[in-house]
């Protein structure tokens, strides 16, 4: 059905669609839109979940945990602050291998208090070992929910996903969606570990040296199978609602010999710059990168690349363009833009990639 | 593509407004984003909406910087905002007002939509409600369909006034 | 009403909604407080009236802190003033959410271990800040954006809690009776340790009342026994002026809450309830004010 909706509606039509038994819900600017629809269409019998109003985003993730444990589906959404207080929550739900999906509103960290889009808080959670996905319109934010928890509920994943859509500008901006009958595009949970009190078992006991790692290598396997998973859950969502998605989303790539990279709603509005640049007789192409964990296979050899990352780690450098540097042999001009819903535009991009200088780092606002 | 900046104060239904021409444009087959920007909620604080409608789908996420129509739902708010920054040489502005409004030469369109939102009694909470006569202004200055803003309107309100407030405002648009 | 001093410490320039009463109550808060303050400011309403960097409407030493700190900031800054021997004063200025819901850890842990400071709740029964969802603050049967049928289960009983950790001072305020609160707080800051003041504060937006009725929803809240002012010094019951009256005659609850949009839909066996708490804590402070227990 075609309407219209925010980001933040999006998602919450996903999780409708999706029925999950459980949603734990704690409010935090710009994901409150999720909660409060959510319990509209709890209230209204829409959707019959139970809604837990609970008292902090710790224990929205605590209780996600509890619910999960028991075999049945579990959802909750956050942003920023929220996300880093349940950051040891969100370490516990992937050591104990539950599939429950979360939405982030992609926010900036304070102090000063900044409610705009940044991606420094999921990125800072990037060694947890939940998915994460990072979408650019409102229809992606719903397509990438639903398919959130048949990844994460897939028998060789069995990880929480998270769900990442930039605060304010893609959470509060209306724009088409189609929403889909998913059928059994999700199939039925299916926990293998899941309580049973007719199999009496401990969960998450003290476990010693010699036995720890084979539990993070586990994870490990789990998280580079998933990579296979995604592919084809992707796939199959192309098949059954047409609409196709890959890790990344390239544009004008096949012949470019400079690619800008970026995440989120500037790898939209990226485009945009490549086509200007284009006409200016650039060879230039755009690669949206959209799956960030399992950090996916990138055509970059043989290019210049331009890096926009909407986030730092302090003392070391845009997380992006570390991850790319890390992994391939390419020169890498790294621009530092976005931060705290800083005013990026197209003709800034066109700007950042006409005045790359390879190998060095750019903080836009603050270097000439 | 066509740029709106909509100027507003929390509590008046600007973002709404954004949302309804959206969802007209889209029914008529249109591409349209609309996108409020302000900080944490207050009432009585001025928020810009920004509207964007096109024939091809919009890629384009930041502020509208150079707005083919500005619209004022609220006058006060040009005290403290320049409502007219940016705005095309040909630009077009749409004032709630009762009265004409010159607004440094540009085209300026005016309609009471307080007025008519009063008459048919359209208040909620203390506050007429401006965004359904609006579409009917839009309508008439040729952005969408009065049929889609029918559409919009029925789509988002039950309460029949606000078709009646859009036709008011259609048939009451001054310049 | 002459002994209060003219210095203002918050300007005219809040980004507050109009008739918000948690800008009404701290500007009689810090006159009271003086300038040798600091105001520990968790997420809430106030964190956003201060107004936006780099301007800031208030004249008094803020420190803003994340949402569930501020009992725990306040007591590390205590601590440290006091070390350095300073009577600085510590007054946390939180709103319901922060201090019933994701600060109540925090605030427990600062209280039991004797923190010399000043908490302040201001209550608009809501997590205002980001658009009215409710809070273990919110009562019986209101509607908020995430209890759109209105709320099933009752209001988190914050002044029992506090209670409970025995601190030398406790209070209930409501920003219609800023004289009361005044003295409260003055009352508060001449004690050492812990010290807790409870302010029912309207919110015109969350409540749905018109902007210019705080007052008078402040002063019908406390005339129909829905709140009681009161204060507790050193475990000892004193019953506030206003509530005197209101105790003895209390007027149907319905005269408040019938002016709140957000019991639009309370149902009668809600009311009913609410009528029982409100006899219940009549019958308990007048009990407790009597020496009977």
């Amino acid at each position: 059905m075609l309407t219209i909706a925010t980001g933040n509606k999006a998602v919450a039509d996903a999780v409708k669609d999706a029925r999950p038994e459980v949603v734990a819900a704690y409010p935090i600017t710009p994901q409150t839109e999720i909660v409060e629809q959510i319990a509209n269409y709890v209230a209204s019998g829409e959707l019959g979940s139970r809604y837990i109003p609970v008292e902090s985003e710790h224990s929205a993730m605590a209780a996600c945990i509890g619910a999960s444990a028991t075999g049945v589906r579990a959802f909750t959404a956050t942003s920023s602050h929220g996300l880093v207080y349940m950051c040891e929550m969100l370490h516990w739900a992937v050591g104990a291998r539950l599939p429950i999906v979360m939405a982030n509103a992609n926010r900036a960290l304070g102090p000063g208090w900044n409610i705009w889009a940044e991606h420094t808080d999921s990125l800072s959670m990037r060694d947890t070992g939940w998915l994460q996905v990072y979408v650019g319109s409102v229809q992606e934010a719903y397509d990438a929910t639903l398919m959130a928890f048949r990844i994460a509920e897939h028998t060789n994943v069995l990880l929480p996903v998270m769900v990442n859509l930039d605060g304010f500008a893609l959470t509060h901006i209306t724009q088409p969606l189609e929403t889909v009958d998913p059928g059994d595009f999700i199939p039925p949970m299916e926990l293998p570990h899941a309580i049973d009190i007719t199999n009496p078992v401990g969960y998450g006991t003290l476990t010693p040296p010699g036995e720890y790692y084979k539990f993070r290598w586990d994870i490990e396997r789990s998280m580079r199978s998933a990579a296979g998973v995604i592919e084809e859950t992707q796939a199959e969502f192309g098949k059954r609602f047409g609409r196709r998605y890959g890790a990344t989303e390239e544009y004008r790539c096949e012949d470019a010999e400079v690619i800008v990279v970026a995440m989120g709603t500037l790898g939209k509005e990226m485009e945009i710059a490549v086509d200007t640049l284009r006409s200016e007789g650039m060879k230039v192409g755009s690669m949206r990168i959209r799956w960030f964990r399992p950090f996916p296979d990138l055509d970059l050899e043989g290019r210049e690349v331009v890096v926009i990352d909407r986030d730092y780690s302090f003392g070391f450098g845009g997380i992006v363009a570390h991850a790319i540097s890390s992994k391939y042999d390419v020169s890498i001009y790294s621009v530092i833009a976005g931060l705290g819903g800083q005013e990026v535009t197209y003709d800034d991009i066109a700007g950042f990639v006409r005045d790359r200088r390879p190998g060095e780092e750019f903080w836009f606002g603050v270097d000439a | 593509m066509y740029e709106i900046r909509l100027h507003s104060r929390g509590g008046q239904g600007g973002v709404t407004a954004a949302k309804m021409l959206a969802l007209a444009a889209i029914r008529e087959g249109k591409f349209a984003t609309a996108c409020p920007f302000y900080g944490a909620e207050r009432r009585g604080a001025p928020v810009v909406s920004y509207i964007r409608i096109d024939d091809a789908p919009i890629k384009v996420y930041s502020q509208i910087r150079q707005p083919d129509l500005v619209i004022v739902l609220d006058m006060s708010v040009m005290e403290t905002v320049d409502v007219l920054q940016g705005i095309r040489e040909d630009g077009r502005v749409l004032i709630n007002s009762p009265h004409p409004v010159d607004m440094q030469g540009h085209p300026t369109y005016h309609v009471d939509l307080t007025g008519i939102a009063l008459s048919l009694n359209l208040v909620i909470a203390g506050s007429p409600i401006l965004n359904t006569p609006l579409m009917g202004a839009l309508a008439k200055m040729g952005f969408v369909s009065f049929d889609s803003v029918k559409d919009a309107i029925e789509e988002t309100f039950s309460d029949e006034r606000n078709v009646a407030a859009a036709k008011l405002a259609y048939e009451g648009l001054g310049q | 009403m002459a002994d209060i001093p003219k210095e203002e410490f918050i300007f005219k320039t809040t980004s507050a909604c109009a008739g918000c009463s948690s800008s009404l109550c701290l500007r009689h808060i810090l006159k009271a407080a003086g300038p040798d303050s600091v105001l520990v400011v968790p997420a809430c309403c106030t964190s956003v009236i201060q107004g936006i960097y780099p301007n800031t409407a208030f004249n008094i030493p803020v420190y803003n802190v994340a949402f569930a700190a501020a009992a725990a900031v306040a007591s590390g800054m205590s601590t440290a003033f006091r070390a350095a021997g300073r009577k600085t004063n510590v007054i946390c200025y939180a709103g319901d959410g922060g201090t019933v819901d994701i600060g109540i850890q925090a605030l427990s842990g600062a209280l039991e271990r004797g923190t010399d400071f000043l908490y302040i709740c201001y209550d608009n029964e809501a997590y205002s800040n980001t658009g009215m969802q409710r809070s273990g603050g919110t009562p019986l049967g209101a509607v908020t954006t995430t209890t759109p049928g209105g709320k099933s289960e009752g209001k988190k009983d914050l002044d029992l809690i506090v209670e409970a950790h025995n601190p030398p001072y406790m209070a209930t305020a409501c920003s219609a009776y800023p004289l009361d609160l005044y003295k409260k707080v003055k009352k508060a800051l001449s004690i050492e340790g812990p010290k807790f003041i409870h302010i029912l504060a309207p919110c015109p937006p969350g409540w749905r009342f018109p902007a210019d009725k705080t007052v008078e929803m402040g002063k019908l809240a406390v005339r129909t026994g829905m709140w009681i002012l009161y204060e507790r010094e050193h475990g000892e019951l004193t019953i506030s002026g206003a509530s005197k009256n209101a105790m003895r005659k209390p007027l149907p609850i319905e005269e408040y809450i019938g002016k709140q949009g957000r019991f639009k839909n309370i149902d009668q066996r809600s009311i009913a309830i609410l009528e029982q708490q409100v006899a219940h804590n009549i019958a308990r402070i007048t009990r407790e004010a009597e020496g009977i227990c």
